[in-house]
């Protein structure tokens, strides 16, 4: 890696500023009532504050094309994972009662 | 293998040192592909207990300290930056910088560490550690238990990726001094870092989703 | 450590991995691959033996209807202790940890893994593993079946759960790590002119087994040690009666250990697929097809664990999702066995012993794919469900496909790897004693599930004791079948006939090194100008002679 691939200091400190920010707003908001979009919301800033650290932090944003497919993928399967068990979780109509 | 002041740091199944990066930058995204899904089963368990027995979990949420939780996730964020910071030291070739941002990485570790113990210590007092000491208040969820059950094992195995990653950042701090790492070869620092940030994100999500649920309702 | 053609070495053989350094050490603390894939073949050996013992016990007791030979408690030790075995320290590691290991480097062109260290390191962890689950059996045995459902595992078993959970969770990590190495080898250290679609077939099957590895064993991990945190704390996470879910452990186990499947089969495709093209003298049919119907069941492969669960109390619609998708499975797999049959169709044929297991394998696979299908029916499932109809089905896959497949790349690449041939006619005898003795074990079980005799019973109803004792007959065949190779295997160690770089005439550039291969692979790296199989441009094998010095130029 040479020299025009290092990311000024400016950009480290702005994603921290940002993180730290978003940190304060979602414990803020959790205070708020929003209804049921209470934990949506926290998701969303939760989601806005890995991509951050994903494209700078972890410098995907001047990686090849392989290592994003890479990087998608973990996050591809553990919605595998969560879409097909939620699948049962959520259609089961006859089998309540046993909590 | 032809220059000299590489080859010491070339592995001699290598043809370069850009196909040695590229090697381990790629297996290291492999592996973190896995830890995703190491954490993604319990994230899984957290999904469907949580849609489940909703109140039991927003009660056991109650227990827990925000304010706490909210330094933590500052501290932890904080020695993201410092573990970033050292990587771009690596990358303009000054090792003693790179050392000293990851022992700053260390100390905020650290940091975390001590906070995460307070708060663990109180979950003892309070009896409301599952299988050790559990006293819930009369009352409680029955299911307060699946709640703190998964609320310890989520951020212990957290904390003991954390202190892998703090054995790890000791030998390459170590070897930074050494001077083994240089402007063309720093793969070890940024592997570590892709580590650590890693673990900063597991805990970007832990914690929304342990410390701040159904906070407005009370 | 003995080190195999030592008497012979020293007087004319040039220098390989095999013969560069003698000590104890420079075997546990090699860096080589290939010496790494024969740690991992010395492992694997043992294990396989010891599972094998303990079927024997199983088809032992199930020779009477009366459960006169065990107590129940031991029978079920002995059916768990038989599956963890197999499963998680013979079969998922099988052919990547020693073929794999041996052959991915060569094929590619490279002279080394990526990260050799990890590999080492992964050999290490395995047998670590290993040790814990051995642990588990010497104190006492395990008897919540290979499986481990909660909440019997988790709660009422009072056998050494804590111990094997352990080692099965640590043997995991092996695999990640082997999986790891292998998808930063195939991306990054293939030779010039190796392109995606040049690679062997067996280097695609071991990038989709590696993927899975990857992706799908840390989910097992943490349920496991979600098991035992339940054992140890009592959290009641999977515990019914604190309001966890038993059906969410069958969730997180069956995501793994459905693809866990493939991660046995897909290599030995891989193998089948060299093997058939290089008897046939063609090239493959369909290789790009083939190579991309390993990764379409690599990926399907994920979307079908729920079809465990049909009887389970899982939700019926998932149940029907989950159904519909495991059908799809079967499309990437019959489009491998009718590639193999029409790469077989006016080919030039030649019946060596590895040529053998082949066909074997592409029936048995065949069998035990279809019968999948059958399960995979949410109607017919709820019939067979855990009746013997299902121990037969897995072990058509598994034995009639994977094992045979093992054994049959064993004694192709066996020449390569140790520079010396196997007696052809008793291979022969080996290989039709195993075809035999296999389905004479399992064809049995068919019936005998679909008469209704349910798994993990040590007694059954007099009625079915006909076929359980062929079922126990053809499993001394089968046993005498295993025990044969490895008999002559160790004996051509030392007494085979040289082989010659390439005996089967064999294109791809694993043949093209000598044998045994010397400690960095290649004295040069080789350029690759065209695509794999290219047998229609190869001469045919001499008959495989000790003279032979053949060089192939591709």
């Amino acid at each position: 890696m040479s020299d025009h691939d290092v990311l000024p200091l400016r950009v480290y400190f702005g994603v921290f500023g940002t993180l730290l920010a978003l940190t304060g707003l979602t414990t803020w908001i959790a205070y708020q009532d929003f209804g049921n979009l209470n934990t949506t919301i926290a998701l969303v800033i939760a989601s806005i504050k890995v991509v951050l650290v994903v494209l700078w932090f972890m410098h995907v944003k001047q990686s090849s094309g392989l290592v994003r497919i890479f990087a998608l993928s973990g996050f591809f399967w553990l919605m595998i994972l969560f879409g097909y068990t939620l699948s049962d979780y959520f259609t089961r109509t006859s089998v309540r009662g046993w909590e | 293998m032809s220059d000299a002041t590489t080859s010491g740091r070339l592995a001699h199944h290598f043809e370069s040192l850009e196909q040695q990066h590229e090697s381990a930058l790629l297996g290291m995204w492999a592996f973190l592909a896995q830890e995703v899904m190491f954490f993604g089963g319990l994230f899984t368990c957290y999904v469907v207990y949580r849609n489940l027995y909703h109140d039991a979990f927003v009660e056991g949420s109650h227990h827990l300290d925000v304010f706490l939780g909210t330094v933590n996730t500052a501290v932890l964020i904080g020695s993201s930056l410092t573990i970033a910071l050292g990587v771009r030291s690596a990358q303009l070739g000054r090792p003693r910088a790179t050392a000293g941002f990851i022992g700053a990485t260390i100390a905020l570790a650290l940091v975390f560490f001590g906070i995460k113990s307070v708060e663990y210590w109180a979950k003892y007092e309070h009896g409301l550690i599952p299988g050790l000491a559990w006293h819930p208040e009369p009352g409680a969820s029955p299911q307060l238990g699946i709640f703190f059950g998964l609320y310890f094992v989520m951020t212990g195995m957290h904390a003991l990726h954390m202190l892998i990653g703090l054995g790890l950042m000791v030998v390459v701090g170590w070897r930074a001094l050494r001077g083994r790492y240089g402007p063309d070869n720093f793969i070890g620092v940024e592997v570590l870092g892709l580590y650590w940030h890693f673990v900063d994100l597991v805990w970007i999500f832990l914690f929304p989703l342990l410390y701040l649920l159904g906070r407005h309702a009370h | 450590m003995s080190v195999p053609g030592a008497a012979t070495a020293r007087t004319a053989e040039p220098s390989n991995y095999l013969n560069a350094e003698y000590s104890i050490k420079s075997w546990f603390l090699t860096l080589d691959h290939k010496r790494i894939g024969l740690l991992y073949l010395a492992g694997l050996t043992f294990f396989f033996t010891l599972g094998g013992l303990f079927a024997v016990l199983i088809r032992l007791e199930l020779l009477t209807p009366e459960g006169d030979l065990f107590q129940s408690e031991t029978y079920n030790k002995l059916f768990t202790m038989h599956g963890i075995f197999m499963v998680f320290f013979f079969l998922l590691p099988s052919i990547p940890a020693v073929l794999g290991n041996f052959f991915l480097p060569l094929m590619i062109g490279a002279r080394d893994l990526a990260f050799p260290k990890l590999n080492l390191l992964s050999w290490y962890i395995y047998m670590v593993g290993g040790l814990f689950t051995l642990y588990a059996m010497v104190a006492g045995g395990v008897d919540t079946g290979w499986t481990f459902y909660t909440p019997y595992s988790s709660v009422y078993a009072n056998s050494h759960v804590i111990a094997a959970a352990l080692g099965i969770f640590i043997s995991g990590f092996s695999s990640i790590l082997t999986g790891v190495n292998f998808i930063a080898t195939i991306h990054t250290m293939r030779a010039p002119g190796l392109t995606w679609f040049r690679m062997p077939l067996f280097v695609w099957a071991h990038y989709a087994t590696s993927l899975i590895m990857v992706l799908g064993t840390p989910v097992i991990a943490i349920t496991i040690v979600l098991v035992a945190i339940e054992r140890l704390f009592g959290v009641g996470i999977f515990d019914p009666a604190k309001g966890g879910d038993p059906i969410l452990f069958q969730h997180l186990f069956w995501f793994y250990s459905h693809p866990a499947v493939y991660i046995m089969i897909l290599p030995g495709m891989g193998v089948i697929s060299e093997i058939v093209a290089c008897f046939s003298r063609k090239r493959i049919f369909g290789y790009h097809i083939i190579a991309m119907s390993s990764l379409a069941i690599a990926v399907l492969g994920f979307l079908v664990w729920g079809h465990h669960m049909f009887v389970s109390g899982q939700s019926i619609y998932a149940g029907i999702l989950f159904s519909l998708l495991s059908m799809l499975v079967a499309i990437p797999s019959a489009i491998k066995v009718f590639n193999w049959t029409a790469t077989l169709y006016r080919g030039s044929i030649r019946f060596d012993t590895p040529m053998l297991y082949t066909l074997g394998f592409i029936g048995l696979f065949t069998i035990g794919g279809l019968t999948g299908i059958f399960l995979a029916s949410l109607a017919v499932d709820v019939h067979v469900h855990d009746t013997y109809f299902i121990v037969a089905h897995f072990h058509y896959v598994m034995v009639g496909g994977m094992v045979m497949a093992y054994l049959g790349g064993l004694h192709f690449y066996w020449p390569k790897m140790f520079g010396r041939l196997y007696p052809e006619t008793l291979a022969k005898i080996a290989a039709v004693m195993i075809f035999v003795g296999f389905n004479l074990t399992f064809f049995p079980q068919f019936l005998l599930g679909y008469l209704g005799m349910p798994r993990r019973y040590h007694a059954y109803p007099e009625e079915f004791q006909v076929l359980n004792v062929l079922s126990t007959a053809g499993a001394s065949i089968l046993g005498l079948g295993f025990a044969l190779p490895m008999g002559y295997l160790i004996w051509s160690l030392f007494r085979g006939k040289p082989a010659g770089n390439n005996p089967w005439g064999a294109s791809g550039l694993e043949w093209q090194t000598q044998s045994p291969p010397i400690s960095h692979n290649f004295d040069e790296v080789p350029i690759v100008t065209e695509e794999a199989y290219a047998y229609d441009t190869l001469r045919p094998p001499a008959a495989a002679s000790p003279e032979q010095e053949e060089v192939l130029h591709v």
